[in-house]
């Protein structure tokens, strides 16, 4: 807190021991647990000399499958952030109430619930939606890896790059105090003049770059990188799903980015975009940020249901009912998500007629949305359901997520909305349609990919506890928000007066301690599995009598993903390929071109991460330093021209050997 | 034996029944015929989608377990994949529970609209034609709500009434940064703005004391930025009026900048006398003396702005907050008002910071020929709005 | 592809569910679509830049309008400048498409040129405007126009850098399948900011001087 004469340092900009948050014992503790886990983590990695194989394998790699697996952690390490400000609000809604502060106050809760929508959005669902898409897809269409290697390796450290912005924030400065969407005049520099904000602004813009080249990538692979024989109408429907949503990134993160610079410009050089004075109009802001964030939604929910697709026709065992009708539904909602942004600010005062025009291409989404529905319901029809965990997942998420679905058609209604919006109704609607859909859906796909990515399953006991405490966890923790939102209660309130409401708060509270539980069970899962993995391999690759072509390949299938490139001749290409006899050839390996790892990536993620840290600090030279950093680094890249090379046939030859002598064992 | 499991489980809901029973919803239980309407809207919205919520969900589960894979009786067809028939019924169901929903949604919305001035206070009891509307001017400040009422000449902290079965209408706007107003009781919520105005109408069917508040979060105090509505027979209505009246305090400009500062959970203050300009300079933006008022401005820039002469800016004295510009701009500051000279002299006067020379007569100067105008006798804040801007020679 | 699955059918003579010879994807044979995908989402920055000075354009805030600080005899100049640019390194792409290295350079170096004149008038005129005191601070319409100029002016700018580095790569290992590919690249790059330009020239400054 300065006025306005002051002047900063010239080494550390705005920064002193002051922005140190010293006093916040609770982040005193958090910093002392996880510097404590990192360092143990350091030390067990140059104890058992990983840095060298996670630098050669990992850091620099450019394999998809191999980026994809990064996503995946940086998501679930980050799920484990976003939930422990959830259940630090649950604690906090639960206590405050007959007098009492709770235990956090004002400029440590603000900042909570900010950073569990943006984190929760951006660092989970976001990277892991993007992590299953870089796995799957290029094994789907029977690609060798996607279009641009490298970009997908430097998207991967810039996701990653903007997710250690936010994480510093927690322990130093703050983050913003603004709701997850950073609204002015509330965000710009008169209202909020500490660092905040300017975290916010540099990690999503840093984390921005990345989705956007990913999605660009993801597109030009769908497109151009198909096996011969998979025409549009015959790639399965994920891949379908991601090429919507990759065309939706495109088309929406940009927009961010813009919105994003402009208010930026407000806070650092003073502009008027959206002050209060000299012209500046806040309402702007508003609708930019929703014409980036409706979409969004749809970014999430869209693999999701390709996911569900490929899990329900797999586990019935039976070809997806309605395939086309699926596909134009999937390509309906894209087109509509841009044109329903509006129904996120009915109540700022447009006419009736607007509201009404967005209400109802809102409502009109829930069309093909429904269409999908019964596809799946008809999927299960005369099929053989087999009740493995991604297919329990499925039937939750059918349950569940037309209860979102009917609650999202309802606040769609303006005169509806008037009444509910911004209430708790609203947030349990959308936890409902996000946990039930986005994040049952990325459960779905991660127990059905990951024998595919590790070669062996997931443990199914310590699944479906997580499943049970899931599920039970959302009615605990989502349904007393839907009845408190009915009393009138709005979000982002911190202390309530009416203690009859308490009730309702512990409940919800409980039901994040289930889902708590269920994080955990995730945990063991994965960590019994590993334990476990001899009894859980798998050496078929096709642990589920899978359809798709990731099925036909071993698990964890080789660098190069196919030792000889697929012709495709149906939409259920390896279910085809099994139907009619196919039999593995066993000779005549070439020599397989591939991309050369590069840490390039990694250098210019890094220096963004220089330049962002810098500027929210106001450490100029810093800044200058960083930029030239980017400038050269990226320039020198491009003078890089020996980015390939040829696994010889030899060693194709001895890998399929191997898989070879593996399946013979097996019978 | 599955008799008494029943009713067990019945047992076992009647907990959740009474805590359903204790509650008071509401949004949809309220008090006033407005969101009485809203309420309807929901409930009517909720059975439409119903009707194709429920089938899937049995459908599902039906699905689900008939055709598990242990149920070797249930035909396989792993082959079927379509049927037209079926595919024009799953787009076609949803299309018409969305074509009824549209055409309500559409109606809803028009005679619900916020701004739409009410034509009943009651199903069945339209507005009598003497009624007036009650005024009523919102303001949303740092952290608590202002409440002036034009015509009763009072101004209230975080309480305000009025009359049962009269309509009230009211104008809403912020001082600093977004906020909604929002009473559950009474009616659907409207952002209220900086520097715009939003309107809202509504009517309060039974008389009692209701809680407003802030449903958009604006900030530290945001929690404690709630404040009681109540609705009033007329003869409570005058006394409660009577009683603020009695308040021997005044709110004017320079109170109000005191009342603006920020400040949270605030108890109920209240202001006999009230500057009766003092809401429409908040919209404006310029109950600071000698601040260019917004719609002074807008008239000058659908003109095509002051032109060179208009770069000079008047520094600001007055700091609400922490208030700070931004690291490479200017410090912050606001433009000086050019119709109301006597108040941009008074400003002169009062603040020891102004470093810019302030000239008596209107700004066009600065290197520029000056127009042969004299400044109207009276200042009137809206003389540009006349068409009389001074042209340039 | 599909010539390479009919033969590999013929030589067959049955269904096959693979390619004997490695499918071999062209190196860089989805760049031209990436970069034209990337420059749509550009495309997109400038529409919400357009945007933003369509709704702020006219709120000058009492101060001074498109009128009182717009030349546009310079901008004119400005707008040839960046128009000859587009036809040379037309010129280049052809003396690519040849082979000719020198001849290539010699353009490229022309466009550049022409670049940097741009970019100087470009300050030139915004240097002005901050001396007259025409700052983007002063109203919501100066922040869009110089935030929208603004943004085109620094993409010329890396644009120039990137085309000194592709001289400096043309140089060092010619015309290679690569460093046309580059050129390609930077060719749709700078016709592209040509192309907003003209956006920018009509709405902006034409429409501006009229309003």
């Amino acid at each position: 807190m300065s006025d306005p004469t002051t002047t900063y340092s010239f080494l550390l900009g705005r920064f002193s021991l002051a922005s140190l948050p010293l006093n916040e014992h609770i982040v005193v503790v958090t910093f002392v647990v996880v510097a404590l886990l990192g360092l143990a983590l350091l030390g067990a990695i140059t104890y058992f000399r990983l840095w060298g194989y996670l630098w050669r394998e990992w850091f620099t790699t450019v394999d998809h499958k191999r980026v994809g697996i990064m996503y995946m952690v940086l998501g679930i390490v980050m799920l484990l952030r976003g939930f422990s400000d959830a259940i630090m609000m649950r604690l906090q809604q639960a206590m405050a109430f007959n007098g009492s502060e709770g235990y956090l106050n004002a400029h440590h809760y603000d900042q909570i619930f900010t950073a569990h929508g943006v984190i929760m959005i951006f660092f989970v669902a976001m990277p892991l939606v993007t992590g299953l898409m870089n796995y799957v897809v290029p094994l789907q269409i029977g690609a060798r890896d996607v279009s641009f290697p490298f970009l997908n390796n430097f998207s991967f450290w810039m996701t990653a790059g903007g997710a250690v912005i936010v994480m510093m924030s927690l322990f130093v400065g703050e983050f913003a105090k603004t709701g997850w969407l950073a609204y002015p005049p509330l965000s710009g520099i008169q209202y909020s003049p500490d660092v905040g904000v300017d975290y916010y602004i540099w990690a999503l813009q840093v984390a921005g770059v990345g989705t956007t080249l990913s999605g660009i990538n993801l597109i030009c692979t769908i497109i151009k990188m198909r096996c011969p024989g998979m025409t549009m109408m015959k790639m399965p429907v994920f891949t379908w799903t991601s090429l919507c949503t990759n065309v939706l990134i495109v088309a929406t993160f940009p927009v961010l980015t813009a919105v994003l610079v402009l208010l930026a410009l407000d806070r650092y050089l003073g502009m008027n975009f959206f002050t209060n004075d000299f012209g500046g109009n806040p309402m702007m802001y508003v609708n930019l940020i929703w014409i980036w964030g409706h979409p969004e939604v749809y970014i999430l929910i869209l693999p999701a249901f390709g996911i569900f697709s490929e899990v329900t026709s797999t586990f019935s065992g039976k070809r997806l009912f309605g395939y086309t009708s699926m596909v134009y539904a999937t390509v309906c909602i894209t087109i509509l998500s841009y044109l329903v942004w509006l129904h996120h600010f009915f109540t700022m005062g447009s006419g009736a007629s607007v509201n009404s025009f967005f209400g109802i291409t809102t409502m009109i989404i829930s069309i093909p949305t429904g269409a999908k529905m019964f596809n799946w319901l008809f999927t299960m029809y005369r099929g053989r359901v087999r009740f493995e965990l991604p297919m329990m997942w499925t039937l939750a998420f059918m349950l569940i997520f037309v209860i979102g679905g009917m609650t999202g058609v309802l606040l769609a209604v303006p005169p509806a909305d008037f009444v509910l919006h911004n209430s708790l109704f609203l947030v349990a609607h959308f936890h409902n349609v996000i946990i039930g859909g986005v994040l049952f859906g990325l459960f779905a796909g991660m127990t059905y990919w990951f024998p595919k990515a590790f070669g062996f399953r997931l443990d199914p006991f310590w699944g479906k506890m997580s499943f049970w405490f899931w599920v039970t966890g959302f009615f605990f923790a989502f349904m007393p928000l839907y009845v408190l939102g009915l009393m009138g209660v709005t979000r982002r309130l911190r202390v309530f007066d009416d203690p009859s409401l308490q009730i309702w708060f512990l409940l919800a509270g409980f039901g994040a301690f289930l889902i708590l539980c269920g994080i955990l069970s995730f945990l063991m899962q994965i960590a019994v599995s590993i334990m476990r993995r001899a009894s859980l391999r798998d050496v078929t690759g096709d642990p589920w009598h899978g359809r798709t072509l990731e099925w036909a390949t071993s698990s964890p299938p080789p660098d190069y993903n196919f030792a000889f490139t697929p012709v495709v001749h149906d939409g259920d290409a390896w279910w085809d390929m099994k139907a009619r006899g196919y039999q593995r050839p066993l000779s005549g390996y070439k020599p397989i071109h591939m991309p050369r790892n590069t840490p390039a990536g990694l250098f210019l993620a890094g220096f963004s991460v220089v330049l962002a840290v810098a500027l929210i600090w106001y450490v100029w030279w810093l800044a200058a330093i960083a930029f030239v950093g980017l400038l050269t680094t990226a320039i020198g890249h491009t003078f890089n021209y020996k980015r390939d090379f040829y696994i010889p046939a030899d060693e194709v030859a001895h890998t399929e050997g191997e898989r070879t002598r593996l399946l013979a064992a097996q019978v | 034996m599955g008799k008494l499991v029943s009713k067990l489980r019945l047992f076992a809901l009647l907990p959740l029944a009474a805590l359903l029973t204790g509650c008071n919803f509401v949004v949809l239980k309220p008090a006033g015929d407005v969101a009485e309407q809203q309420r309807d809207l929901i409930i009517a919205s909720t059975i439409l989608m119903l009707l194709v919520i429920v089938p899937v969900m049995v459908l599902t589960v039906i699905f689900a377990w008939r055709y598990r894979h242990t149920n070797k009786d249930a035909p396989y067809d792993p082959d079927w994949s379509h049927s037209t028939q079926l595919e024009l019924v799953i787009w076609a169901a949803p299309l018409m529970i969305i074509i009824c929903l549209g055409a309500l949604t559409w109606m809803g919305t028009h005679l619900l609209d916020p701004y739409r001035p009410l034509d009943r206070i009651a199903p069945g009891e339209p507005v009598a034609k003497d009624v007036r509307p009650l005024n009523v001017e919102v303001v949303a400040l740092d952290w608590k709500w202002l409440f002036i009422y034009p015509e009763q000449k009072i101004a209230l902290v975080n309480e305000f009434a009025a009359p049962v079965d009269r309509p009230i209408s009211f104008r809403i706007t912020s001082s600093s940064v977004m906020n909604s107003f929002y009473v559950p009781a009474l009616a659907g919520m409207i952002y209220a703005m900086p520097g715009m105005e939003t309107k809202l109408h509504a009517v309060i069917n039974k008389a009692g004391a209701y809680q407003g508040f802030s449903a958009n979060y604006s900030g530290a105090g945001f929690s404690g930025m709630h404040f009681t509505f109540r609705g009033l027979s007329d003869a409570d209505f005058d006394a409660w009026i009577a009683q603020a009246r009695a308040s021997s305090d005044n709110l004017g400009r320079q109170e109000y900048l005191q009342l603006e500062r920020p400040s949270e959970n605030v108890p109920v203050r209240r202001y006999g006398t009230v500057d009766p300009q003092l809401f429409a300079a908040i919209v404006n933006r310029c109950v600071e003396p000698g601040k260019m008022c917004a719609h002074e401005m807008m008239a000058i820039d659908a003109k095509g702005g002051l032109g060179l002469a208009g770069i000079d800016l008047m520094r600001l004295h007055y700091d609400k907050t922490v208030r700070r510009g931004a690291v490479f701009g200017p410090t912050p500051s606001y433009l000086v008002s050019i119709c109301t000279i006597e108040e941009a002299n008074a400003a002169l006067d009062q603040s020891a910071v102004l470093n810019l020379p302030i000239n008596g007569s209107p700004i066009l100067g600065a290197g520029l020929p000056r127009p042969s105008f004299t400044p109207l006798p009276s200042p009137r804040s809206t003389w540009l709005l006349d068409g009389r801007r001074p042209q340039r020679s | 592809m599909t010539t390479a699955l009919s033969t590999a059918k013929v030589e067959q003579g049955a269904t096959i569910f693979h390619l004997a010879e490695d499918h071999h994807q062209e190196e860089g044979s989805s760049t031209l679509l990436g970069f034209w995908i990337y420059l749509m989402s550009d495309c997109l920055i400038f529409a919400v830049l357009f945007a933003t000075y369509g709704v702020l354009g006219g709120n000058f805030a009492a101060g001074p309008g498109p009128k009182d600080l717009f030349e546009l005899p310079l901008v004119a100049l400005n707008t040839s400048m960046l128009l000859f640019s587009s036809i040379t390194y037309g010129f280049a792409m052809l003396t690519m498409a040849q082979g000719r290295v020198a001849a290539t350079q010699i353009w490229l170096a022309v466009t550049g040129l022409f670049g940097l004149a741009f970019l100087s008038i470009e300050l030139y005129e915004f240097t002005h405007m901050f001396h007259i005191g025409a700052t983007p601070q002063r109203s919501a319409f100066l922040s869009s126009f110089f935030t929208l100029v603004g943004t085109h002016g620094l993409h010329v700018t890396f644009g120039t850098i990137w085309l000194i580095t592709l001289m400096v790569q043309v140089g060092r290992y010619g015309l290679i399948a690569a460093n046309r590919r580059r050129l390609t690249c930077l060719s749709m790059f700078w016709h592209f900011l040509d192309v907003i330009w003209i956006g920018v020239f009509t709405f902006v400054y034409l429409m501006g001087m009229l309003r």
